[in-house]
Formats: structure tokens, sequence, C-alpha cells
């Protein structure tokens, strides 16, 4: 079994799955439950100055039948008071001493920081997390993400908390805002030891449509909130691969819609360290850590790496631009006859949101108009007759399809379409280098039409 | 029209497949995978967008998906809980093929044309009348669903249409003859009153027949008096074996039995069945309903018999599964020669011989199968007279009414059309109501081009 321990930054957690700082991880009597499932390490629900909470908080997205695609929130930090989370922070502490403690914080004043950084590292927390990133409630106030998208503000806070800090200091970071190098690089440059993203995504989850109220409602109102769940996956991975790139980065605590093993090796592969879940342990519980462990072990052990270090980092260098892909890479796609069930997904699909080269029937079909291939598109020879589907499965049109994937992306059969890489017949050649031998259009032309 | 009896027997068999909730009907639309050129509706005798109608059911505009069934089989409320999806829509769903469970059409389309057909719902379909196309008039024979189809399709483009019905209920097979926990006789009425509030005209206990008078209407009358007549009368009484000691108590032909049961008989006369032994003559779908509606009253025993081999019953497999986990009995092979009666008259058992494999009886092998009750589910005559009334309109061998055009219904005379049982020999409810569909699509199109 491969060894899922980490080291974020100097701090030492038996593996990389974290609590985020949610209601999850409010409670000492919560975060000793989740360590007992299995959890590494919890990062508590944000410490400040006492708030007072709405009802409702909490507004979800269902896609398909499913519940929760995404989940959005109008709840602050903690609502507790200060002494009685420093109380219960200890006791966890003294209880679970290899399990991973980290205080989120977010006040104002340099004075404040000094106070309440002295006080959560006097109750034995492993880390500090500073909550720039909250979208909704807290950032009026001039804290959250008001900080998070100010880049100047956040380097600043994080050298006032750098001075007085013992423990190692996660900057935890918004996605609301334009450029995620800008904060991340701010973060750097304030010393922070660590980097924590994504936190939620200013959202408004949907309307009441017969109240003509916004969710969730607060009486005949509501606010916007921050947008969560697997829905925020892929945003948040971009961010995380996108700091990863940088030379000097600090370690990475990724947050954005994990509930899997798969969601977090795929979280570690562009960079991270360790991993912060939320929205899955509202959903599902702490038990789901169980399958996160056990699974990145398998992974790993199948991919021959002895521990998840090995893993971090390792699909970083395949993000590039976009101009340094190849232009000459080539997949067509292929049905399996055997497999289809004749739903005709794809023949849509095609037709309707792609290139109009996946056809029914054994007779021939006039092309587009603007297809590159010449004469009518010619079905296969012999017709292929499915096993469940008979005459119904689709054929493509190979030398009209582009590759796109998105017939595959709509099959509901697994492994039904394929995407069969095919010699293109020409050189590698991406649009920089076309660029650069000045076979293409130069880029950036908006701006010398401006000037 | 007057009230059904109250505690009608019917009402002790429960619906097999209720009303879905609103959750349970989304969780179902949702797994639908909105198949293009799908498969359920090529399934379909009266091709219903299917997967638009349950797209509409996910996206909670359940008014919107009635209306979708609606225009496609303006009976669709019946026929989502009559049709036999296991071998039509559901059938063919791409699922099946798939080894998994198919999308359960006719109970969506139950729970979208409930829903939207409720009491106090504002109409779901719009009268389209168009102004330039001059009003007709339509009367119909027979007050099943092709009359109704025929008759709702053409009022809602704002002609005047009639229906006839010469028993005291209309709706046909709907309201008289439907197994109970598929369609009970007050909801078959509902979905009448409903084609009523469209604009149709219903007339019950009137007949089409040689002369005028109370009750009566001459067919020369009708051809006077209207601009086309539709011919939806149904099929006639069931047949009977014609053998010794068949007239008498205890022996009934199966539809007249599932109509007095459905709109006559009380929880009192539950005792007629339950605990008696049972036995039905025939092995199609009428036969395995009565035997099935037996069942599940109460009968101590129930026992198809039937003359040819098991797998020649043209009972639907699911049906005669169904009827199998009831309790009822499928034995091949036997033919009926007479009826035993004691000395009072009474019943006592069912005289059979064993047949061949050409089904012919074997001499010798007669023995009697005791038992209180008789059901005989071996066909319909044909009503023959009407043609007759109606100059052109011709009879095939069978006795079925000719028509010129399968897709319009078409007689040999140019007012008449006719569709439903009466044409094709006794079918589905869906399949009338797609043949009085298409002779209202025809009339409407040739009248709003004349």
């Amino acid at each position: 079994m491969a060894d899922l321990s980490i080291d974020f930054a100097g701090i030492k957690s038996p593996n990389p799955f974290w609590l985020a700082s949610a209601p999850p991880a409010n409670t000492g009597e919560q975060v000793m439950r989740a360590f007992d499932a299995g959890w590494g390490g919890a990062v508590w629900k944000t410490l400040g100055d006492p708030i007072v909470n709405v009802t409702s908080r909490f507004g979800g997205v269902d896609y398909g039948g499913r519940k929760l695609m995404g989940l959005n929130n109008i709840e602050l930090i903690t609502d507790r008071p200060i002494e009685t989370n420093l109380r219960e922070i200890r006791e966890v502490k003294k209880r679970y001493p290899k399990h991973v403690v980290i205080a989120s914080l977010m006040t104002e004043t340099k004075e404040d920081w000094r106070v309440l950084i002295q006080r959560c590292e006097d109750a034995g927390v492993d880390g500090l997390e500073l909550n720039f990133g909250c979208p909704h409630g807290m950032c009026e106030r001039g804290m959250g993400s008001s900080v998070g998208q100010e880049p100047k503000l956040l380097q600043e806070i994080t050298s006032w908390v750098k001075e007085f800090a013992r423990t190692p200091v996660l900057v935890k970071l918004t996605p609301n805002t334009g450029d995620i190098l800008e904060p991340g690089e701010a973060a750097i440059r304030g010393g922070g030891d660590g980097i924590a993203l994504i936190n939620t995504i200013k959202s408004i989850v949907g309307v009441d449509l017969n109240r003509l109220v916004p969710n969730p409602r607060v009486g005949n109102a509501s606010t916007n909130g921050g947008y969560c769940g697997p829905a925020v996956k892929p945003i948040a991975l971009h961010m995380v691969a996108a700091l990863s790139r940088l030379p000097n980065m600090i370690p990475i605590s990724g947050i954005g819609g994990i509930g899997t093993w798969r969601d977090a090796a795929e979280f570690i592969a562009l960079g991270a360290t360790s991993v912060q879940v939320c929205t899955a342990v509202m959903h599902h519980g702490y038990r789901i850590v169980e399958d996160m462990i056990d699974g990145l072990s398998e992974y790993l052990d199948a991919q021959g790496m002895k521990s998840v270090n090995e893993l971090r980092g390792r699909a970083v260098g395949a993000y590039q631009e976009w101009g340094d892909l190849d232009l000459s890479y080539k997949l067509v796609a292929s049905i399996d006859a055997k497999s289809c069930i004749g739903c005709q997904k794809c023949v849509t699909a095609c037709h309707d949101g792609a290139h109009q080269c996946i056809f029914t029937g054994d007779r021939e079909h006039a092309r587009p108009p603007h297809a590159h291939a010449h004469g009518p598109a010619k079905p296969p020879q012999p017709f292929p007759i499915g096993t469940i589907a008979g005459d119904r499965v689709p054929w493509i049109d190979e030398p009209e399809c582009v590759g796109c994937n998105l017939c595959q992306l709509v099959c509901p059969v697994p492994g039904c379409i394929e995407m069969v890489e095919t010699p293109s017949g020409k050189p590698r050649d991406t649009w920089n280098e076309r660029v650069r031998d000045g076979r293409d259009k130069q880029p950036g032309g908006i701006h010398e039409s401006r000037s | 029209m007057s009230l059904l009896p109250e505690n009608r027997l019917e009402t002790d068999l429960v619906d097999k497949k209720p009303l879905f909730t609103e959750a349970e009907a989304r969780a179902e639309a949702e797994r639908c995978l909105y198949c293009a050129d799908a498969p359920c509706i090529k399934a379909c005798p009266t091709e219903i967008d299917i997967p638009t109608f349950i797209k509409k059911i996910a996206s909670e505009n359940v008014r919107g998906s009635a209306r979708t069934i609606f225009e496609q089989n303006l009976l669709g409320y019946s026929c989502a809980r009559v049709c036999p999806v296991e071998v039509l829509c559901q059938g063919d769903c791409v699922y099946t093929g798939w080894g998994r469970d198919p999308i359960q059409i006719g109970r969506l389309q139950r729970f979208a044309t409930e829903t939207a057909t409720r009491s106090g719902e504002r109409p779901v379909l719009a009268k389209k009348i168009d102004l330039a196309v001059a009003k007709k008039r339509v009367a119909c024979i027979g007050g099943g669903p092709a009359s109704l189809a025929f008759a709702g399709y053409l009022a809602l483009e704002g002609h005047e249409a009639v229906v006839f019905e010469k028993r005291a209920w209309s709706g046909g097979l709907n309201t008289t003859g439907i197994a109970p926990y598929k369609l009970h006789a007050e909801d078959a009425l509902h979905e009448v009153a409903w084609v009523k509030d469209l604009g149709v005209d219903v007339q019950v206990g009137v007949e089409i027949g040689e002369t005028d008078g109370p009750g009566r209407v001459s067919a020369k009358k009708l051809l006077e008096t209207y601009d086309a007549v539709f011919l939806g009368v149904g099929l006639g009484a069931d047949t009977s074996l014609g053998i010794p000691g068949e007239d008498g108590p205890g022996v009934e032909g199966a539809t007249a039995w599932i109509e007095k049961m459905k709109l006559e008989l009380t929880h009192a006369h539950r005792e007629t069945i339950t605990g008696k032994r049972v036995i039905v003559v025939g092995g199609g779908n009428t036969a395995i309903d009565v035997a099935r509606e037996c069942a599940l009253l109460g009968a101590a025993d129930v026992a198809m018999v039937y003359r040819r081999d098991l797998p020649q019953m043209t009972g639907y497999i699911h049906e005669l599964v169904g009827g199998r986990k009831e309790g009822v009995r499928l034995v091949g092979h036997l033919q009926p020669v007479a009826f035993v009666r004691d000395e009072h008259g009474k019943l006592t058992a069912l005289r059979v011989a064993k047949t061949d494999a050409e089904a012919k009886p074997i001499p010798g092998t007669e023995h009697d199968l005791p038992c209180d009750f008789v059901a005989l589910a071996i066909g319909q005559s044909k009503l023959r007279s009407i043609a007759k009334e109606l100059p052109g309109v011709e009879l095939d061998k069978r006795g079925c009414v000719v028509v010129t055009d399968k897709a319009t219904g078409a007689t040999h005379h140019p007012k008449v059309f006719a569709g439903g049982d009466c044409v094709n020999g006794g079918k589905e409810v869906v399949n009338a109501v797609a043949e009085g569909r298409n002779a209202a699509r025809y009339l409407l199109e040739r009248w709003r081009t004349q």
C-alpha cells in the first residue's frame, strides 16, 4: 500500500485529505468524529469576531435527477465564541496529536491579527489559513474576498501575519478575480508558506419562480452566496494548475468539488499537496474518506508509485498554452456496433452541435455545404448491424470527423464510442510555430488596431 | 348522464400501476435518454412524441407534456393506462435491449394527462378555429375511442361533432371492458367528459338504424343531415360455443360479464366469484383479463382452457405471466364439448376433450372439469346490420367494415368513414384512436383546402 502521508510546508499529515473550513469542521466533536473516520486534517471553521447568521443559508443545484451538482451558501464564519472554539481545538490536538488542525482566520486590524494568531497557536494549531476568499457577508465588511481581490492588501496582511506566526501560514484565495496569478504571486511575496484554493464562487444559485425571490430565501429576499460542489471542480483545477506552473510556487492545498479519490488524484497531479473537502461531506458524511484513502492507495499501487508525493504535479507539464498544441494531431470517432443501443444521441449532437458527420441508414447522405471532402458521405461497407441496435447503429463520415469528442461525451454506453488516433500525414505543427515562422497571423492584433 | 352505482365490484380491483407522485414522475422522466429518431415513437400507433413529453415532465412543464400527448392522441389519458406498453413503446425503449429497465412510458403519460385534466385545471388544448373554413357537421355512430378521437379533433377546429351511443354509457370498451386494475369506469367517463368539454355533443341511449323514433335515428337521416358520418361501432356480442348445456346460469360471455362486473355488480355480488371454481375458455387478451379479474376477486381456482398449445395463446406474454402470478392456471389442448348441470340446472362441470396437435378433439378423451362459473372468451360477433343502412359501405368476409384507404378510413360511401374494432376486427384502444384521428385529419385538410 502506497504511503499517503504528506509534509505540507512543515505540517505533517497522515494523508492528504483535510476537511475544508466550513460547517463539517465547525466543532471539536465533529472534527474528532471526522478524524475517527480517517480524515488526516481539518481546517477549522473560520475564527474571527462573532457574527449573526440568517435562515435559510444553503441553495442547491440538481442536475438530471442527481442532487447537489452545486451548493451555494450565505453562511458566515463561526457563530460560536472564540473561547469555546479554542478550548475545543486544544482538546482535539490533545486527543489527536498526529492529525492536523489548522485555524482559519479572518479579522481586521494588525493588532487583531496578532492577538488571534497568538491565541490559536497557544491552543496548539498546526498552521494558520487566512480566509481571503469568502464572497458573501464578510467581504462587505472589508474582509474575505475583498482582501483576496486586492493583491497589495493581500500581500500586506500576509506579511503582518508572518511577523507574528510561529506555524506555517496558508493563504486561501478567492476565484472571484480576473487572473488567479495576481493574488497567488502576492501571497508568495507576502511570505505565505502555502496557498489554499479555491474559495467559493460568487453566485446566485437560482430563483424561486413562484415567489420571484432568489434562493436561498431569507423572508422575501436573498443575497449572492458562495458556490461550491462538483460543478466548480474544473474551475478549481485550472486555478491550481495555473499556480503550479509558477517556478517559485509554494505548496498548494487544493479545494473545489472534491468528493472522490479520483478528484483528489487530479488535484494532486496538477500540483496540490493536500486537498480539502466540504460539499461532499455535507452531502454524504465523513465516511466518504474511507474510499478516498482506499482508492488513492489502489491507484498509486497500480501506477507503481510508492508515495502520493510521486504523483504531485505529474500532469502540470502537460498543461500547455493552446498555441503549443500540435495542430497535426488527429482523432476520428469510431462506434462499436456490438454495444451501441441505437439511441442516436450522437447523431443529433453531431448534427446540431458539432460537424455534421454522423449519419444513419444504409444510403448515401449529402454532406453539408461547408464540408471539406467532396461528394456524398458513403455508408461503410459492410453496413454495421448492431447486436442490440440492429440497423439503428449510426456511422461516421470519417473524412469529415474533426475528432471533437462530442459524440463520445453524449453516448450513454461506456466504451461504445472510441476516439481513434489516426495518422494525419502531416508533421507536428503549432500555432506559435506558425506565427514565429510568419505562416499565420500575429496574435495581439486587437491591441495594434486600438493604438 | 346518470351516475354509476356506488360500491361497484370493479372498485375492489385497485390500480396495478398507480399514479406517480410528482417526485416519482420527475425521477423516472430524468432517466429518459431523449433519443433521436426514437424507437418508442415508431412503436406507438399514434406516434406520440414520447421523448418530448417526457422531457417536459422532467422540466416540470406538465401541461405542455399533456399537450404533446393530446396533439397526437386525444385519448392519451386512457391509453396511458390501457395500452400494452410492454409490446409497444416501452418494449422498444433502447434501455430494453441494453438489459436495463425501460422507461415507464405508460405511467409517465398517465401522470401528465391525469395531472393536466384534473377538475379545476384550465383547458389544456386551445380551440383552433379558422374563420376562412366553413363550419361542418359530423356524426359518429358508436361512442368508443375511435369516435371520440374523430369527434374531438374536429370539434377542436370548430366543427360541430355529435356522437351517438346506443348504450347508457359512452366511452366504449374503455368504460365497459377494460380490466379495472388498469382503468375504472368512472375514469373512462372522466375522459369522455373531458372530450365533451372540447365541444363534442355525446348523446347516449340513441341507436342508429333503419328508422327514426324515440332513442332511434335512421342512418338515412344522418347521411342527409351531416357532412360526414364516422362509423365506430366496435364489435358485437360474445361468440358462443354452441354445445349442449350452454344456455343457463353459470355460463357467460366474457365481455358481457366484464361489462356487468364494471357497471352493475356491487360488492355484494363478490360471492359469485370468491371461493368459486372458474374456467375461462379462450387464450386471448379478453380471456386473460377475465381470468385475472376472477383470480383477484378471490376465486378458489381459475383455469384458462385453450384448445391449442400454450405458446399459441394470443394473450400478451406479460399478461399471461401476470395472471400466473395471481394464480391463473393455463391449460392447453382441451376443447369444451358440453356443460354439465345438475337436476336443478346448476352448472357443475365443463366437459372437455383433449385435442391433438391440430387442435382437433380426440375421441374418447372426454372428462369433466368441476366448476361453478365459465366465461367464454372465444371472440365477438361483428355488427353487420348497420352496414346495410349505409349504402355502399361493404363488409369483408369476416364481417369487418371495408375501408378503401387505411390512412383515412374512407369507405365506399363518400361521406362515411370508419375506424376502430369494426374495421380492424379488434385491436387496442390506441389503434382505434389513431384511426379516428386519421379520418379527422383527412377531413380537416380537405375542408381547409376546399
